[in-house]
């Protein structure tokens, strides 16, 4: 059965499973592998993506979920050649090491910051259950506060 | 640098493009095993060596060690650029290939024999002997780049390069080469004005004598280390584009799924493959002696069609092991608490367990295959692509030389990716095999990850300790099971008495080695037990430490830069505590001081960490201080969350649900601080995880007054005195 996804702006249409995961629909029939699998069960979030400007767990969401909708990966946050602010932070505070789940952090702070422009400690906590072994929370935090602050400068 | 000069070979010659090249080979250690750079190497175009310079001034470092996250091949890049005083925007680093040229081991064997600790009857740090006996492998582990490839191969090498790029222009010029200079990638004859590009002298040079003891910088002139230059590695992360194993792809490809004999040893007895025969997209079901696999046209085709099996395993007649009874044989073998002298005016004891522990780097287990013949092609992510290679081509009896692996940056590694742990690179070329000549990637779960590590051991410790009528300790004796060395059991303290056995009773879970091996077991026990003492002595636990620490000006140094840099002393609120505790490990000594808050209702939360870190120098600031906080996060979801327990021989946890790693909500701010000494240099990825358990459990006592002598901490009911 075909199904109709735009992705960074393209549109794509795939015959696949309905219920396969975007994750690997991304990955496998698209190529884009800057998107993670880490876990399989939305428990660890390196598959985060947006669905119409909205973070989720790709690796558990169907594709017929996805039908019809506006998907943005890793690959389509930079707009016109330039980073989204939140990249553009985690290379100020130098944030990834291994950088694995970083592709999967970044889009879910970047949708956190659509939602709420200027986050406190206390919605990061309650937002950002991602799941990072090398242990870059210390220099996320600070990354994510520059980035709303910069998203505050570029408002006003 | 004379050891060095004695045991390595330097060489260079021109590559194709006129470009420089110069690279370090260990023959003493390994004869005929690495083909050392000659012209004749150049010529066929075989980049068997470290440094290239281009003609438009380029120059590239070919790192022979893995980046997976800790910094190491942007540091070992400084290091070699600072000796050749490059500049460092004209700096690139590109990992070795997994060819025996670029071999490790013998720089690091050359570092272990240079770095014998101060402190008698303890040897070589264990991870330098480690790695030594990996000799010939091109490994990345026991903390060893830095400071044995980079200290001992990568400056030589940068040293070399830059003396035969004056040299070159000595020569063109008509000077005297003691009157030129190098500088930011340029040569200069300031007596006449003249200068030239290393780009410009890059074929000249590369037929220069070659140095075979280079004069090394003395630190006072370092231009580029001690300096936070970005990594190199960091673009590419934040963008989508570094490319990880699980992100190869190769026309053609199939992808597998596999499930793996839940029983360490157990074999597959039978599986009905038809359910998953009819599925679509299924090319194959492999069997395998301790797995199946289902080979499919994408990976969650395979994972369905697997999940449709119901495959028997043996279990290696361990169907009756579990957590108790491996712990019911720890307390077997260690008996009573060790004995101390019969003079104590205080007699302290206390027994501590650790459990096993699963690795779970971020990217699981990944391995793509193509065998067509007598010949194959890998392309994995590893810790060692060289001894991968070997695994390889053991696994499917063919030839090591007739294996092209090719490795790609990790999605950490923490020790999973090591020498001997590479079953999953085993597994995927018998998978490919079968397909064969098709290429397969076979990606691991995250159950089979879990399920199928080689984990971090379980132990159980005894101590016992004494203390004279002044309150200060005389004797201190552990026995211990789970393993131990010189290194992980030794204190430093100016106690009289020590002793540490170990009692070995053997279980059948696969063992490996985990971010600081066995130091992350020995720290929590002998700075538990300390602190026991200070608290039995009626001492304050740092300044108890610190009367003990007279002997080991390194040691007082950073315990009492740890203690001033969070106001130890200061008074906290009601519920809140400080703890504080002291490892080396690596080479490195790392003291910790942990700030907690714990609720009327038993909630515990990690504020602060200090960290006080004596790796002698620094290379990279900004990313050997990330390396300190991520080696103290990562303890810190270890000594919080993680468990994992065995009923009936098999793994019980499975997924990040119930192996739970902690999250940004739970991370502490983190203050780092590095002590300088003229120490050799110390190892960064591994040595700031041991002390975090025990100051954080010493921290739980001194808020609440519940002694934490188990891990994970959850498991310890908190309840405020």
């Amino acid at each position: 059965m075909a199904t109709t996804i735009t992705v960074n702006g393209a549109e794509h249409t795939l015959d696949l499973e309905p219920d396969m995961p975007l994750l690997w629909v991304l990955r496998e029939a698209l190529g884009l592998t800057g998107t993670k699998y880490g876990c399989g069960i939305s428990a660890c979030g390196a598959c985060t993506v947006h669905l119409n400007g909205r973070a989720v767990h790709s690796c558990t969401l169907p594709l017929s979920a996805a039908a019809g909708q506006h998907v943005t990966t890793i690959e389509g946050l930079a707009r016109a050649g330039s980073l989204h602010r939140v990249q553009q932070a985690w290379i100020a505070h130098q944030v990834p090491q291994c950088g694995y789940c970083q592709s999967g952090v970044i889009m879910a702070v970047a949708g956190l910051l659509a939602q709420r422009p200027a986050p406190t400690d206390d919605e990061i906590d309650a937002q950002l259950s991602n799941v990072c072994r090398c242990g870059t929370f210390v220099r996320m935090r600070a990354a994510i506060h520059d980035a709303a602050s910069a998203a505050e400068g570029a408002a006003s | 640098m004379n050891r060095w000069s004695r045991r390595a070979f330097i060489g260079a010659g021109t590559v194709a493009g006129g470009g420089f090249l110069l690279g370090v080979a260990g023959f003493t250690f390994a004869p005929g095993r690495h083909s050392l750079v000659s012209a004749d190497a150049a010529r066929r175009g075989q980049l068997t060596t470290w440094i290239t310079i281009s003609p438009d001034n380029f120059v590239t470092i070919l790192i022979p060690h893995c980046e997976m996250g800790q910094g190491t091949q942007t540091a070992l890049a400084m290091m070699t650029a600072d000796e050749l005083d490059a500049d460092w925007p004209l700096v690139r680093a590109q990992e070795a290939p997994a060819l025996d040229a670029y071999a490790n081991g013998y720089i690091v064997r050359a570092a272990g024999g240079h770095y014998v600790p101060a402190i008698l009857g303890r040897g070589v740090d264990y991870g330098a002997y480690k790695v030594a006996e990996w000799f010939g492998f091109q490994v990345t582990g026991g903390s060893t780049a830095v400071r044995g490839t980079g200290e001992y191969g990568m400056r030589v090498a940068g040293a070399a390069a830059k003396e035969m790029l004056v040299a070159a222009a000595a020569r063109q010029w008509g000077v005297s080469a003691s009157e030129c200079a190098a500088k930011r990638s340029r040569v200069m004859h300031a007596a006449s004005g003249r200068s030239a590009t290393f780009g410009e002298l890059a074929r000249s040079a590369a037929s220069e004598r070659v140095p075979t003891s280079p004069a090394l910088k003395n630190p006072d002139s370092f231009t580029i280390r001690r300096t936070s230059p970005r990594r190199l590695d960091i673009p590419s992360k934040v963008d989508g584009s570094a490319k990880y194993a699980i992100d190869f792809s190769t026309p053609g490809m199939l992808y597998a799924a596999i499930e793996i004999a839940p029983v360490y040893g157990g074999a597959l007895l039978s599986v009905d493959t038809a359910p998953a025969d009819a599925m679509p997209g299924v090319k194959k079901v492999v069997k395998l002696e301790e797995a199946v696999a289902v080979v499919a046209d994408s990976f969650w085709r395979a994972r369905r069609a697997l999940a449709a099996l119901k495959p028997e395993f043996s279990d290696a007649g361990h169907g009756s092991v579990s957590s108790e009874s491996i712990f019911a044989a720890f307390d077997k073998v260690l008996g009573a608490p060790p004995d101390v002298p019969a003079h104590a005016a205080k007699v302290v004891t206390a027994e501590y367990r650790v459990p096993f522990l699963a690795h779970a780097t971020m990217e699981p287990m990944v391995c793509t295959a193509k065998v067509d013949g007598d010949r194959a092609e890998v392309w994995t992510g590893v810790q060692d692509p060289l001894n991968a290679r070997k695994t390889a081509a053991k696994a499917l009896g063919i030839d090591a030389a007739n294996v092209r692996l090719t490795n790609f940056v990790l999605g950490g590694g923490f020790g999973r990716r090591l020498p001997f742990t590479f079953d999953y690179v085993d597994l995927a070329v018998r998978v490919a095999k079968a397909m064969s000549p098709a290429p397969v990637k076979t990606i691991w779960t995250r159950e089979n990850d879990i399920q199928h590590d080689y984990y971090r051991g379980a132990a159980l410790s005894r101590h016992a300790g004494a203390l004279d009528g002044s309150g200060m300790p005389i004797a201190a004796h552990s026995n211990y099971t789970g393993g131990g060395n010189g290194e992980s059991v030794f204190m430093p303290y100016a106690i009289g008495d020590m002793k540490a056995h170990e009692k070995k009773a053997d279980h059948p879970i696969r063992l490996g080695q985990w971010r600081s091996v066995l130091n992350s077991q020995h720290g929590f026990f002998k700075e538990s037990f300390i602190d026991e003492m200070a608290h039995a002595a009626g001492r304050d636990p740092f300044e108890f430490r610190r009367a003990l620490l007279g002997e080991r000006p390194r040691f007082k140094a950073a315990l009492e830069k740890a203690a001033a840099m969070s106001g130890w002393g200061a008074p906290l609120p009601s519920g809140e505590g400080r703890g504080i505790a002291i490892c080396e490990s690596f080479g490195t000594i790392a003291a910790e001081v942990v700030h907690v808050a714990i609720s009327p209702e038993g909630r515990l939360r990690v504020l602060n960490v200090y960290a006080a870190v004596d790796c002698g120098d620094v290379v990279n600031l900004d990313s050997a201080t990330a390396q300190v906080e991520g080696g103290i996060v990562f303890a810190l979801s270890a000594a919080l969350l993680s468990e994992i327990t065995i009923a009936q021989g098999r793994i019980v946890q499975q997924n990040f649900r119930d192996y739970p790693m902690i999250h940004i909500a739970d991370a502490p701010k983190v203050v780092t601080a590095f002590v300088r000494s003229d120490a050799p240099l110390g190892g960064l990825g591994e040595p700031c995880v041991p002390p975090l358990a025990p100051a954080l459990a010493n921290a739980v006592y001194a808020a609440c007054g519940a002694r934490v002598r188990e891990l994970p901490i959850r498991n310890t009911p908190l309840k405020r005195a």
